[in-house]
Formats: C-alpha cells, structure tokens, sequence
C-alpha cells in the first residue's frame, strides 16, 4: 500500500513550481478564450426564451431532432450487429493474417468523413445516394471498428468453457449465444454502441454529403442555418440543445463505463485457437474474405471514380488536377471557381500549423495536468470538453464570437487550424499523459541524488520518453486537421478551400470531370491520411517492442 | 487615480489618431481586386483585361457557392468580406442583403445609363443593378415531338398525369432560380392557392435538387448532361446557349420556354463593406455596367443586359424569351415571408 501513495506524492516531476504553472497557462487560455468563450455566447445567443421557444416548436425543427435520433438509432444497431462478427471471428480464432486483418478493419475508422461520403457516393447507384439507406451504409462501414476493438477486447478474455459447458448441457449454440455470451458481452456492446451512437448523431460529412435536401441531421441543420439562409438564432438555439444532448449522452456513457469495469474482473488472458472443424474454417476463411471484400469496395470505387471523365478510364481527372489545366474548357458554364491542386497545398499548411498548437498546447497541459492536483484534473476535464462538442459548434462558436473589434478574426486564416487544434489537442494530452504517470519515480530520485538539477532530471527523463507519443500525438493532429470538415464549413473562405471543403464542392457541381476531380482530392486526402497514420502506427509499435 | 486617468486620456489619443488617420489617409492603390461570385458565374478572366489595361489592377474571381449561400457567409462576416466586390445578389435577395449590411453604399456616375426601374429597387444605391433575365421553365422540344406530347403552357397542366415525373426544380432553400420559380408560383395561385399547388405538383412526381447546376446539366434531358427530365427551372434566355454552345450548330434551339411561368428577375453587384479599397472596387463596378461588359453579358451568362442601348446578338432576339408581363413579387413582401415560406415548401415537398 505504501507503493501507490508514494508513487501519488511525487509523480510530480522535479520542475520548480512555477515552471508548472506557467505550462498550465498557454491551455487554461487556449481553451478559456477558444473553446468555453464561444460556447458562452452560443448560449447567451440563444436563451432568449422567444427564440428557444419558437425553435422548440417549429415542427421542422422537431422533424429533423427526429430524423438524427433515428438515423442515429438504427446505424448503431445495425453497426453492433454486423460489428460482432469480425469481433468474434478476431477474438475467438488464431489464423494467418489476422494481424493483418485487424488493421484492415481499422482503416474505414481512420478516414476522413467527406472520403467514406464520397466513396459511397461512388459506389451506390444514383437512385440510392441521397437516401437514409446511404447514410446508415456509410455510417456502418465507418463506425465497425469501434465495436470490433470494444466488444472484441471483452470477448477475447471470455473463457471458452462457459459456452462448452453450457452446450454440454444441451444448449444449441445459437442459445448458448443468447444466453451466455451476449449478456456476459452487454457491457462492452453498450459501451460501444454508445459512442457510435454519439458518432452518428453528429454525423455531418457523411451526411452532407449522402443525404441530400431531404435528410439534414441536426449537426447540417445548425451549418444550413447558419451559412445558407443566415439564420443565426436558430442556429444557436440547436447548437445549444445538441450540446445538452451530448452532454447527458456522454455523462450516461462515462457512468457505463465504470460500471462496466466493475462488472467483470477479467484476467487479460486470450483464448484464441486454430479453426479446427470443417464449419470454422469455413467461417474463418468467408468471414476473412467478406470483410476485406466490405472494405475495399468502397475505396476501390472512390479511385474507380477519379478515372471516370467520360467512357472509359483516363488519367484526365488527375492531369488536369496536377496539370495546368484545371477547367473543363468545353463548357465554359461549368467551372471549378477554384483551383483543385491549391486545397491541397492549404490544407497542408493549416494542418502543420494545428499540429504545432496542439503538440504545444497538449504537451504543456499534460506536463501540467501529471503535476498539479485539483487544477491538473480541472483542466484536464477542460480540454476534453471539446471532444464532447460538435464540430459545426466549435467552428459556429468561434464565428459569431470573434466578431467584434479589437477581437474581429471573422476571416484570419488562423481561425480553420484553431478550430483544427480544439479537437486534436485532446488527443494529444490523452496519448502523452499515461506516459507521464507511468515515469518510475524512483528514476528521478536516482538521478537527483546523483546531483542533476531538476531541469536536468525532466528533461534526461521525462523529455526522453515523451519522445514517441509526441510524435504520435503530431501525427493524429496532422490527421484531424487534414480530414476536419465540420468546424471548417463554418470558417472556410472562399479561395481557401481546404481539401475537404473542395471534395465536397466539386462533388456537388454538375460535370463528369469536376465530379472526378473530386474523387482524385478524396483519393489523395485518403492516401495522405494512411501515410500519416501508417507512420504513426510504426512508430507506436517500434515503442511497444522496446518496451 | 491620476496615472489611471493619464492612460485613459492617453488611450483615447492613440484611438482618435488612428481614426482620423484610417479616414484622412489617401487609399492606397492595391494590385489586384477579388470578385466574389456565385458558382455558376462563367465570365472569362480575360474579360476583365481592358478593365486591368485602364487601371492597372488584376482582377481576381473568387466563387462562393451558390447566391443564398454567398450572401449568408458574407453577412456572417459582414465588414470583414473575402473581397472587394460582390455579384450576384438577385432581387428575391435584395431585402437580406440590405438588412445585413454587407454592401457598403456607392452611388456609380453610370446609374443614369441603366434601366431605371432596376435600379430604383436599391434607393440608396447600396447595390447596383447588372443584368436582368427571367427565370422560366424550360421545356425539351425533341422530347415532347418524340412522345406526342404539347409542352406545358400552363403551371396548372403541370399536375396532370401526361406530365408526370418530367419536371425538375430547384430547392428554393439553396437556390436563387429555384426561390424565384416558387415565388412564381406564389404570385400565380396567391397566398392560399400555391400550398395546393405544390402538394399537386408533388404528388405528379416533381424532382428537387440543390442547384440550378445539378438540375439544368444533371437532370434536363436536352442539356449536355442527357438527364431524365424535359422540364426544367431555368432562365428564358438559356435557348440561346444550347444553340450558342452546340457543334454542329443547330438551326434552332433545341428548348423553349414556357413563357406564363417565368418571374423577372435583376441582379447586382456592390462593394462589400470593409474593403481597404473602396474607391478602386467602386471602379470595378462602374467596369460590370460598361457598355463592353455589357454587351458581353448574354453570350456568357445568358442573362440580358441592365444598361439601355446595349445590342442584345441575334442568337438572343431569335431563341429567348422575354415575357412582356412576368410574374412578380415585391422585395418587401419576399423580405417579411419568404422564410416562412421556404420552411412550408420544405415541409410540403421535401419532407
């Protein structure tokens, strides 16, 4: 018992206590002026109660509230049942390419919304796009991996004899699932569905982008509000009752959550074996292939779709992307209005400059959080608040608030990487701080009695392990704000169109070869999203070997 | 206290001086100024030349959506726009437009030189007037010979079976052709008639989409886009750039214009408050309301031009239509309802 308590007292690293105090500041302002500043005047907005009251009852509103709910509803279902597949089938067998096929599954989870929206648009035929079955499709294929990695970690340490006893007994195995291995699973499933659930009621990418006139979800409304038919007060009011939505989702979430971990007390053992019957390897070998098969075919019709300019494939789409040539010259009507290859280069640029705040901002706060006490855990709550936020609020509140002089940023170009930072530098706190709390104190002392100074000790020890969550931390920030579509619809400026601000703009313009422009810019945000996440990965599993 | 007092005093110096200086300082001539556009704005960079050849300022053409869209951002960010100059602004947009405070006022000495009842609708010269057309369904003229078929001639035909699932409009939420058609139907069957209408024309197979892109090149089957539909929402004077645009050239237009439907429609341009450069940008728009500009309107836009005795080519006299009495709706009765009415059309059509 001495252990922990020790370990408790000086896991505060050795920096002088006003080095710590100022690494709290640059977080405590960033997410004070940036995130709960906004978030002030969204509902200081709002709460007048005629226009609280006016939304409330406005039957469209009320549609629409009703339409995210369901849509929600039903893409977690159907996510929780298809998901349980490659779940059991991972957690259960041991098989050559199994590494392999859980990275694969990891994928769909990595991409940018406007890619999985595109790629569906790309696949389905034109009747189905613009239809729910569209986005609930979308919504599956994205959204797998979270109950895979949930319920699969839970299933993986389920002894097997439970279910041998219980059909020893008698029991077919389709009741032996429904009556020994789901309830032992509900834990894990609730959790995972929860989070899908969140996922899918803020779904705005996928929607935008498949769901048409017809089926804005909340998170679209708030946008089409704010930046079609500039309606502010209605999109404040809904910005505000969804935040009270995700606020009591999440609050019933981080509940299950422990309880869940109280429930059961697993061993982290694994039970995996080798398919052995005819009928498993028959499941292995088919499961195997029709989840491969369910992955790539979205992916390969987005690529499919950039060499489609007219019969046949052609490289036109990527030439006149990379080329000179952006504008289909035969019809002057039909035109870009901006120029392809340059949203790459911006979107380049705002995420270096997202990733650099964040990794500051992050690093600091999460140095500050392993040190401070009641205020390390304040402001560690602080900055997830905005992972609890939706992206079209944060870059609505950052908007509307920063519009008077001397505070007038309507327009900076800083505001679309800031926006960028609010949702990555969680992240990158959560990835570094484990690291930091798990610094054996007794490193320090060592080094201390030998005579280092403090600064020394932090940064021979703490600085030197932070190494590679840092760069982990860098590389998802540089993948957020490559694929950050929400926050930026809001801020976007016209001429600085960000990558996915222009897929989905080339996308909805009439024109084959504007069409497959915008299938080329998917292609390419999705290959540098698994470039940087491929470097990622390396990097976090070189880590784990050392280790 | 006193040192308190001090820096007030100070403080305000500092502000007076740099007010006084941002309005007494002569504007600085700035190299190039930035259109901002609707989408389908298609005029060529090398039309600004001449303008560029007088002033030495580059013209920049950024777009912004489509016109809803480009007005609603822009009163998001009102005085810190994304450029100098704004086009697009149409009448059923004209009152939002001046509520929001986008547009910075400036009087153009060419004003005399257009159509007086153009720009009498912006009294305080906030905007100012560029082109005219019609918004009018189009009809494919291959199709309905094809299908033994007489066009459409009134918006009352289009609810019966025969013209089932042949039209396509666009959402009067997004789109500026798509609010005017509903407008159309609005000053056609009046306050009480057209919720009726819709539901008709709904229950006949109406198509919506967002813009008048997506309609007229991806759902108009005599556009280059082959789409299903023969009935359009489009402009009286899009006959001209099928005839205009095709190869070979045909020897007449392969579309006509039902003309009972069509709602008249201006639109403007203005210097977008908060420019740096409002003397130039007012330039810009003395440039739009030129007589070579103007003239190069309708093979462009396909829009007629706002300035008298500006010569309209032949392709426009012989395939377009210009209803002498179109329908209409008065900017203050669009300003107080039309929210209202977008949120019934939604509710009646889409939903």
């Amino acid at each position: 018992m001495t252990r922990p308590d020790r370990r408790a007292e000086s896991s505060s690293n050795r920096l002088p206590r006003w080095v710590v105090g100022g690494l709290a500041v640059p977080a405590t302002v960033f997410i004070g002026v940036f995130y709960l500043w906004p978030v002030g005047t969204l509902i200081g907005r709002s709460f007048t109660l005629e226009s609280l009251r006016s939304a409330l009852h406005d039957p469209a509103i009320r549609h629409i509230a009703w339409f995210t709910t369901w849509q929600a509803g039903l893409s977690t279902m159907l996510t929780v049942a298809i998901g349980l597949v490659p779940a059991y089938l991972l957690a259960r067998f041991e098989f050559r390419g199994r590494r392999l096929l859980t990275a694969a599954i990891t994928v769909p989870f990595v991409l940018p919304t406007v890619v999985v929206g595109a790629a569906f648009l790309a696949l389905l035929p034109d009747r189905l796009d613009q239809s729910v079955i569209a986005i609930v499709m979308a919504h599956v294929f994205f959204n797998v991996a979270v109950v895979v990695r949930g319920v699969g970690g839970l299933w993986e340490q389920l002894p097997p004899d439970l279910g041998a006893a219980a059909r020893t007994l008698g029991a077919s195995p389709s009741r032996t699932m429904r009556e020994i291995t789901l309830p032992l699973l509900t834990p894990a499933i609730a959790a995972s569905a929860s989070i899908v659930f969140l996922f899918t009621f803020t779904s705005f990418g996928v929607v935008r982008l498949l769901g048409g006139p017809a089926h804005p979800t909340l998170e679209v409304e708030i946008w089409q509000q704010a930046t079609r038919f500039g309606d502010v007060g209605v999109a404040a009011v809904l910005s505000v009752a969804q935040l009270v939505v995700l606020g009591l989702a999440v609050a019933w979430f981080s509940r299950l959550q422990t309880t869940h971990r109280r429930a059961l007390d697993l061993a982290p053992l694994t039970h995996r074996q080798r398919a052995r019957t005819p009928r498993q390897r028959a499941f292995v070998i088919g499961a195997t292939i029709a989840i491969l098969v369910a992955i790539a075919v979205p992916v390969a019709a987005l690529v499919d779709r950039s060499l489609r300019t007219g019969p046949g494939h052609s490289l036109a789409a990527w030439r006149s992307v990379f080329g000179a040539h952006a504008n289909d010259a035969s019809r002057p009507t039909v035109v870009a209005g901006f120029d392809p290859l340059a949203s790459v280069v911006t979107s380049l640029r705002f995420a270096l400059i997202a990733m650099v705040i964040s990794v500051v901002v992050g690093g600091c706060a999460a140095l500050a959080i392993s040190t401070l006490r009641r205020g390390g855990r304040l402001l560690d709550t602080g900055l997830m608040l905005p992972l609890g936020t939706s992206a079209v609020t944060i870059g609505f509140g950052l908007l509307i608030t920063f519009d008077t002089a001397p505070f007038d940023w309507r327009g900076s170009p800083w505001m679309i990487p800031l926006g960028h930072a609010l949702v990555a530098t969680p992240f990158v706190v959560r990835l570094l701080l484990p690291v930091l709390r798990s610094i054996d104190p007794d490193l320090r002392d060592a080094a201390s009695t030998l005579g280092a100074s403090p600064i020394r000790v932090w940064r021979e020890i703490d600085l030197r392990m932070l190494g590679r969550p840092l760069l982990t931390g860098a590389g998802f920030a540089l993948a957020i704000s490559l694929g950050e579509f929400g926050a930026t619809s809001l801020l976007t400026r016209s001429g600085r169109e960000t990558l996915p601000i222009a897929i989905e703009r080339l996308l909805n313009r009439p024109g084959a070869l504007l069409h497959a422009q915008g299938y080329v810019l998917a292609t390419v945000l999705a290959a540098l999203t698994f470039v940087i996440i491929g470097a990622v990965e390396a990097v976090r599993l070189g880590s784990d070997q050392r280790a | 206290m006193k040192r308190h007092t001090a820096s007030v005093v100070a403080l305000a110096l500092i502000a007076a001086a740099c007010g006084s200086g941002t309005t007494s300082s002569p504007e600085p001539k700035p190299t190039s100024l930035t259109l901002v556009a609707y989408d389908s704005f298609s005029v060529e960079p090398e039309a600004f030349n001449a303008f560029t050849t007088a002033t030495g300022i580059a013209v920049k053409v950024v777009t912004a959506g489509d016109a809803g869209t480009m007005l609603s951002k822009a009163a998001l960010t009102a005085g810190k726009p994304e450029g100098d100059v704004m086009w697009g602004v149409d009448n059923t947009l004209l009152a939002r437009a001046l509520r929001s405070e986008v547009f910075r006022p400036y009087t153009s000495p060419q004003l005399s030189a257009l159509n007086p009842e153009a720009v009498a609708l912006a009294p305080r010269h906030e905007l100012t007037p560029v082109d005219e057309g019609d918004v009018c369904i189009n009809y494919d003229i291959a199709w309905f010979a094809e299908h033994e078929l007489a066009p459409p001639t009134t918006l009352d035909e289009l609810t019966q079976p025969a013209y089932r699932d042949l039209l396509v409009v666009e959402n009067p939420a997004t789109s500026s052709p798509g609010l005017a058609f509903m407008l159309a139907t609005i000053a056609a069957s009046g306050d009480a008639g057209w919720q009726q209408y819709w539901q008709s024309l709904r229950a006949n197979g109406v198509s919506v989409v967002d813009s008048w892109d997506q309609a007229y090149y991806e759902q108009f089957s005599a556009s280059t886009g082959k789409g299903p539909r023969p009935l359009v929402v489009s402009y009286g004077s899009s006959p001209p750039a099928e005839v205009v645009f095709a190869s070979p050239r045909p020897d007449t237009a392969p579309t006509g214009v039902m003309a009972s439907s069509c709602f008249h429609q201006v639109e403007f341009a203005g210097v977008l408050r908060g420019t740096k450069y409002p003397t130039a940008s007012g330039q810009l728009v003395d440039y739009l309301v030129s007589m070579a500009f103007q003239e190069m309107l309708p093979l462009t836009l396909f829009v007629y031009p706002v300035r008298t005795g500006a010569t309209v080519p032949q392709e426009f006299t012989d395939y377009a239509v210009r209803p002498k009495d179109p329908l209409t709706v008065s900017p203050a009765e669009i300003e107080a309802k039309s929210k209202d009415w977008i949120t019934t059309w939604t509710e009646i059509v889409v939903r």
